[in-house]
């Protein structure tokens, strides 16, 4: 542990800017949500109707969890329900960013052979991620109680943040000495985030009707942290159980660190062939052999989802038939309607996924440049054009791959539990999502080839999708900020009509941003 | 003879910074020409240039009768690249970089291949994120040198290898200058290895180049170290122009002169009767020290 405090000021110095950032956007990110539900009704009984659709609406539950209450304290933290997910990405890319990232490149190596104890980075990387989490807590604590809310309930608020923090900031020590690649680790991080949410929604919407798979919540840090309710119940334990959990996994990460040696991983490294298969002989081969593993792990993911949103869509089908709710659900259109704009939301979600696909995908040829690999193969007598469609082809074609998982997985697993046949209209749903999709596969790529360095400026756009499709109509933003994002352009299916103009238009949109990509990049210096 | 590459006061700036700056580099077909300098001279950005990965803000360069810009591709499966920091990908075996960087140049001597890697000892089945940087550096000279082409770019290819295996590849870089119709040009900032395998030498300094040609010319322009034991003190050496450090001990002197003043300079010594001599030619260090620090003066 010697020189921790050391590697602290360290980790502080090199995220000076970024850490500040996410821990106050998303600590504020409650208060906000105060200011808007005020805005958003001119009278009570306004905002009670809308807290009992909210509390029956599966796509609300589905996003942002259950909501208990109708105060406007309440539905604000209800509608802060994405913060735990965000947050948990935040705090696993900077765990992994300053422990097992540096140890690939080198630098935990330069550190260590310095007076340095072996558990110090680790420690350093924890301890600074756990801070950050708990001055979080304080900033969203002191928003709350600025906005005129009890204190005790914001307090709680505070809490619940910073401890979902703690969880997946213990997740990550673990991941980060599973294998021997940052990316690895990343992927494995993140992935056990969006398994928390996933777990979180299956269960809730079961929850909705009473159904068998509402435990699904309680295997999941979020489903705990969301089980507080601050503001109302303010229940102790499920925090408790999240402090324990968070101890847990950080105690496995130090145990597991102690049993590998320096640059190793736990999954051990298997030796490969000694000469390459016949048909290891183009960019696009290698491509195949660069973005495999990527994608069978995103569309076993996206499998998963679609099992478990079509296994949870019998929910919203039976609160339809419940007559307790009988006149609230013949305003909304009935049973049929109700699990049509489930299906419809599900869609807008995993279009939103498929995309973070995409703009992987494509940025995996920036990092190629970044380490060498591009210029390796270019001087090998491959063209430029060649070399970018080959990764172009797996983030082009890659989503298809998953929205058409997630849509047959979904619509099978629907109609096997409720004997409807809607697999047509859920595919449709998932499918008409590509063009949008290919849009921000576009500007990844344009940025690649236009503006190389600030090419993870699409990761901004992506995000600029995500919040139009969180945010947009709660903050009732006027129409061209929602048009930005091209999610806001496809027709909802199953709800709506099929159009195809904005799917043609979008798909040309893509088409251009491409082809304009790949002028660019055979213009350029590589590496640039 | 013709010549493989002809650049003509390339300029590539990077923003404010300036990599080149007015570089010339003539190498002839079938020569291997060192190509020298230190680190940040503008060796690696050269040599991007000439492989039409970036584009001269000024200046032409022709490269294999080609522009290497326009008909990169083309160029490119005339030749074989070694970067100077290899990085393999992570999840490919050396043996399968080797192949697929063959088959994508036209294809593979497979018998050369196996050969090579015999030589080098090196495993082919490791995967990219387990091999040193040594071994890394030996799957890119394998993968480039069991190429059948017309030219080899080397950027800095031993460093990271062990001495036994830079005596590998100096072996092996002879046997491809006995071939005749190979060029090499061979970037380095290790002098005893350009000393032993070049024909010619081009030393760049801030991305110019300012001295080229064989070795034994560059000589000619420098000095040569002499030490001496004499019968009796030396006479009038000192005050002779072209002389240089001149130290006397005794009867034993140890000087530097310049190439045009050695008759002179030994006449001087044969006058005093010499017991004893040793003359040694300037080394590539030297002629490399002198041309910096004549600069930086």
């Amino acid at each position: 542990m010697t020189g921790t405090a050391r590697l602290i000021r360290l980790i502080l110095r090199r995220d000076r800017f970024i850490m500040p950032i996410w821990v106050f956007v998303l600590g504020i990110l409650p208060a906000a949500y105060v200011t808007t539900i005020e805005g958003l009704f001119s009278t009570d009984a306004e905002r009670l109707d809308y807290a009992l659709i909210s509390r029956t609406n599966a796509g609300f539950v589905a996003l942002y969890g259950q909501l208990r209450g109708d105060s406007v304290a309440e539905m604000a933290i209800w509608r802060a329900g994405f913060v735990p997910v965000m947050l948990g990405v935040a705090v696993a890319l900077t765990v992994i960013r300053h422990t097992r990232a540096d140890e690939e490149a080198g630098r935990t190596e330069l550190i260590g052979a310095g007076v340095v104890g072996r558990r110090a980075p680790l420690a350093a990387a924890l301890i600074t991620t756990m801070a950050a989490c708990l001055v979080l807590g304080v900033i969203a604590t002191l928003g709350l109680v600025g906005q005129g809310l009890p204190v005790a309930g914001s307090l709680w608020s505070g809490v619940e943040l910073t401890v979902s923090g703690w969880a997946f900031t213990g997740f990550a020590a673990i991941a980060a000495q599973l294998t021997g690649s940052a990316r690895g680790a990343r992927s494995i991080a993140v992935l056990a985030v969006g398994l928390a949410y996933v777990l979180r929604l299956g269960g809730d919407l079961s929850a909705m009707s009473d159904g068998p798979l509402s435990w699904l919540s309680w295997v999941s840090p979020i489903g705990w942290v969301q089980h507080i309710y601050p503001y109302g119940a303010a229940d102790w334990w499920p925090a408790e159980l999240t402090v324990v959990f968070a101890a847990a996994a950080t105690a496995a990460g130090v145990v597991l660190l102690g049993h590998r040696d320096l640059g190793a991983g736990l999954f051990p490294g298997r030796p490969g062939p000694a000469t390459a298969a016949r048909s290891l002989r183009t960019p696009l081969a290698l491509a195949w052999r660069l973005h495999r593993g990527l994608l069978i792990g995103w569309a076993a993911a996206f499998a998963a989802l679609g099992l478990v949103f079509g296994a949870v869509g019998q929910s919203v089908a039976d609160l339809g038939s419940d007559t307790a709710m009988g006149d609230i659900f013949a305003r909304m259109g009935g049973s049929e309607v109700m699990v049509n704009s489930y299906f419809a939301s599900i869609a807008g979600m995993v279009g939103i996924l498929a995309a973070c696909y995409a703009v992987q995908a494509t940025l995996r040829m920036r990092d190629e440049e970044t380490a060498g690999h591009a210029e390796m193969i270019l001087t090998a007598a491959a063209t430029r054009r060649g070399w970018a469609a080959g990764h172009l082809f797996f983030s082009l074609l890659g989503p298809a791959v998953l929205l058409l998982v997630e849509g047959l997985v979904s619509g099978a697993a629907y109609g096997a539990i409720t004997g409807d046949n809607v697999l047509g209209d859920v595919l449709a749903g998932a499918v008409t999502q590509l063009p949008a999709v290919w849009t921000l596969a576009g500007v990844a790529a344009l940025l690649t080839g236009l503006l190389p360095r600030w090419s993870a400026l699409a990761w901004g756009a992506v995000s600029i999708c995500l919040l139009v499709l969180l945010v947009g109509t709660t903050l009732q933003l006027d129409q061209w900020l929602l048009d930005i994002s091209p999610f806001t352009h496809v027709p909802h299916l199953p709800v709506g009509d099929l159009s195809w103009t904005p799917l043609v238009a979008l798909t040309v949109v893509a088409a251009a941003l491409v082809a304009t990509a790949l002028v660019t990049l055979r213009r350029r210096d590589i590496p640039a | 003879m013709t010549e493989a590459i002809d650049a003509d006061g390339l300029i590539k700036r990077f923003g404010r910074a300036t990599a080149l700056n007015g570089l010339d580099l003539r190498v002839r077909t079938g020569e291997v020409h060192g190509f020298l300098g230190p680190n940040g001279a503008g060796k690696t950005t050269t040599i991007r240039v000439l492989l039409g990965l970036m584009r001269p803000d000024g200046g032409a360069a022709t490269l294999l009768g080609g522009d290497p810009w326009r008909d990169a591709t083309a160029l490119h499966r005339r030749l074989a690249y070694v970067p100077g920091d290899v990085t393999l990908w992570p999840t490919l075996s050396g043996g399968e970089v080797i192949d697929l960087l063959g088959r994508l140049r036209g294809g593979i001597d497979v018998k050369r291949r196996d050969a090579l890697l015999e030589r080098f000892e090196l495993d082919p089945r490791k995967k990219g994120r387990a091999y040193s940087k040594g071994n890394r550096q030996k799957v890119a000279l394998v993968a480039a040198l069991s190429s059948d082409v017309e030219m080899l770019i080397l950027d800095e290819p031993t460093s990271g290898l062990d001495p036994l295996m830079e005596e590998v590849f100096r072996e092996v870089i002879r046997e491809e200058k006995q071939r005749g119709d190979r060029t090499v040009l061979l970037s380095s900032h290790i002098l005893s290895e350009v000393e032993a395998l070049c024909d010619r030498v081009t030393i760049i300094r801030e991305g110019r180049a300012v001295e080229t040609g064989t070795l034994d010319e560059m000589r000619h322009l420098t000095r040569t170290s002499i030490r001496a034991e004499l019968a009796g003190p030396p006479n009038g050496l000192g005050s002779l122009t072209g002389v240089h450090n001149l130290s006397v001990d005794g009867d034993r002197v140890t000087f530097e002169v310049e190439t045009d003043a050695l008759d002179q300079a030994l006449r001087a010594l044969v006058q005093v009767g010499v017991r004893n001599l040793v003359s040694r030619p300037p080394t590539l260090e030297e002629l490399f020290l002198r041309q910096y620090q004549k600069a930086s003066v």
